[in-house]
């Protein structure tokens, strides 16, 4: 993408919280949500002579993510400490890796209409996440005017995995449909929830502008704390067009950390102090080296999954589906069922169109074979009413359901059920059929409503609108 | 190898230290000092010896992810200079210098 000539040049770090039971150094459990510094140890709290043992799950997490990512695995990779003074990190430093990761030098393609995206991995490194801190008094817990700090310790020592990608991204939609995908991945890898609003995955972006055609980077400035995708691609939008207008105006872009604050759309300097960073890395002598044994990394291997860049990918070449829907319908294990739809005669718009609306709907886990004998019944018998679908939808994860028993018991659009409501309604709001049949058509919707709620949502709004529609003319 | 008087200066100030004249003047000996002596080590021909990161001839220490008991909030708070409830009471973040 180029606007009026310029060229966006992004780069994303993306942090994932590991689903291990454990902390990374310590075996703390793991409690999101837990009563505040529940979940603490001496050697989270870093008290003196402690020392940490590595969680061999979240390493295996590690390297599986870096075998998806198709990423070198490192024959020897290293932990440093890295130093900074916050109250949040209560040694002192960050476990962290350095100059040797366990993951480097992978790609990612992201399906795109005109051909794939590939997007290049520098790095996956395991690290630590740091304490969560409150900051009480000020306005709405931001720092500035914070008459004091609380720190929660839980999440202290969290294992983290942090992915560095390259400045292959060029749009704002790129680097939403990059981090789209890759979440997907990483949930269908099974070692995080990657949940945005939880914290569990966050990102921050590197932007920098450039005129088309020039090849050197320009200064780039970083985004933080973008919590959705849309703010990420807003901030990202945001940047750019500040960054396009100070070199417009013969300015010059400074190294800068910016906040974007969704609410108002504008990016805020994120520290009043500004000075380079000056980490003293320094290998971690509490640790000693990591070397996957071979065996390791093939039985690892072998664990990765089919990813969900092919099956997005089938969905938008075989089926024409848009990116977005891709990636919806491309989870598992609306993949399949989708198929089955498709197998079962439908038409590619209507499935997609069934499956997002009632999918969107509800938050269960699809029991495969109860959902597909769902959707071949809904597939003859589309007047069933949108509720009613959802409620069966959401039935269908229980053990024991029948789609044609359910559906005959709830759905109510045989009009010897339906009539006599109607009629009910209609004796009980004589003033209104009087309205309504002077003119005052607009109360259709009124009559609708009675009956929705009569049948509790049961019956079809298409039927009960044309029966309604027949029955106030007389 | 001398080490200059900013360079004390900047690694006092990462680890947060307020030092005197004569403390800067008496560490920059000594840490030149240090250096000089590590520094013996660039006389030698070690151009085919990886880096030593750890002492011990170990790899691959590590622990199962089975969870053990945490500290009651009440004892790990115990050395906390402030509490608020079982938070650990800080200064505000923002008054904090980061490097």
């Amino acid at each position: 993408m180029t606007t009026n000539g310029w060229e966006p040049v992004v780069g994303l770090e993306i942090h994932v919280h590991l689903k291990t039971r454990t902390k990374m150094f310590c075996r703390c459990e793991l409690a999101y949500g837990a009563p505040e510094n529940s979940r603490t140890c001496p050697v989270c709290l870093a008290h003196p002579g402690t020392l940490p043992v590595p969680n061999r799950a979240a390493i295996e997490a590690t390297i599986k993510l870096g075998l998806a990512l198709g990423c070198r695995i490192a024959p020897r990779a290293l932990f440093h400490r890295k130093h900074y003074f916050y109250p949040d990190l209560p040694k002192g430093y960050q476990i962290s890796q350095y100059d040797v990761p366990l993951c480097s030098d992978g790609r990612f393609a992201v399906p795109a209409p005109g051909g794939d995206r590939e997007i290049e991995i520098v790095r996956a490194h395991l690290e630590e996440d740091a304490a969560k801190t409150v900051h009480v008094g000020g306005e709405s817990g931001r720092i500035g005017g914070a008459a004091h700090s609380n720190v929660d310790f839980n999440r202290g020592g969290t294992p983290l995995v942090e992915i560095v990608t390259r400045p292959d991204l060029h749009s704002p939609e790129d680097a939403r449909a990059f981090l789209q995908l890759l979440r997907q991945t990483i949930v269908e890898l099974g070692i995080s929830d990657a949940e945005m609003e939880k914290g569990t995955l966050r990102a921050d972006a590197n932007i920098s502008v450039r005129r088309a055609g020039e090849r050197a980077l320009r200064t780039r400035t970083e985004l933080k704390n973008m919590n959705s995708f849309s703010f990420i691609a807003r901030g990202i939008e945001a940047e750019v067009a500040r960054q396009v207008a100070v070199w417009e105006s013969g300015g010059e872009v400074t190294q800068q950390t910016f906040d974007y604050d969704a609410a108002t759309g504008k990016l805020r300097p994120h520290r009043t102090k500004e000075e380079a960073e000056d980490y003293r890395y320094l290998p971690e002598p509490d640790l000693v080296p990591v070397e996957p044994p071979a065996e390791l990394v093939e039985r690892l291997r072998a664990e990765v999954p089919e990813l969900p860049s092919s099956r997005v990918r089938l969905l938008m070449d075989a089926h024409g589906r848009s990116y977005e829907s891709a990636l919806f319908i491309g989870r598992l294990p609306f993949a399949d069922l989708f198929r089955e739809m498709i197998k079962a005669g439908w038409h590619a718009d209507d499935a997609e169109h069934a499956l997002m609306n009632t999918f969107s709907a509800i938050d269960v886990r699809p029991e495969l074979e109860n959902l597909a004998e769902l959707y071949r019944v809904y597939a003859v018998r589309h007047e069933l009413p949108r509720p009613v679908v959802i409620e069966a939808t959401s039935a269908s994860s229980r053990a024991g359901f029948s789609a044609e028993p359910y559906l005959a018991q709830r759905a109510v659009a045989d009009l010897s059920e339906l009539d006599p409501v109607i009629d009910r309604i209609l004796a009980a709001n004589e003033p209104q059929v009087a309205q309504y049949r002077a003119g005052k058509e607009g109360l259709l919707g009124f009559f609708v409503g009675q009956v929705m709620r009569e049948t509790q949502g049961k019956a079809s709004p298409q039927v009960v609108n044309e029966r309604l529609r027949e029955k106030l003319k007389s | 190898m001398a080490i200059s008087r900013d360079d004390v200066l900047h690694v006092a100030k990462l680890a947060r230290l307020a030092l005197t004249e004569d403390e800067v003047a008496r560490l920059g000996e000594q840490l030149g000092a240090i250096l000089e002596a590590v520094g013996k080590v660039s006389e030698l021909e070690l151009d085919d010896v990886p880096p030593t990161s750890h002492p011990l001839d170990l790899v691959n220490v590590w622990g199962e992810d089975e969870p053990r008991p945490s500290l009651p909030a009440d004892d790990a708070l115990a050395n906390a200079p402030e509490r608020d409830g079982d938070f650990f009471r800080v200064p505000p973040a923002a008054a904090v210098e980061t490097p």
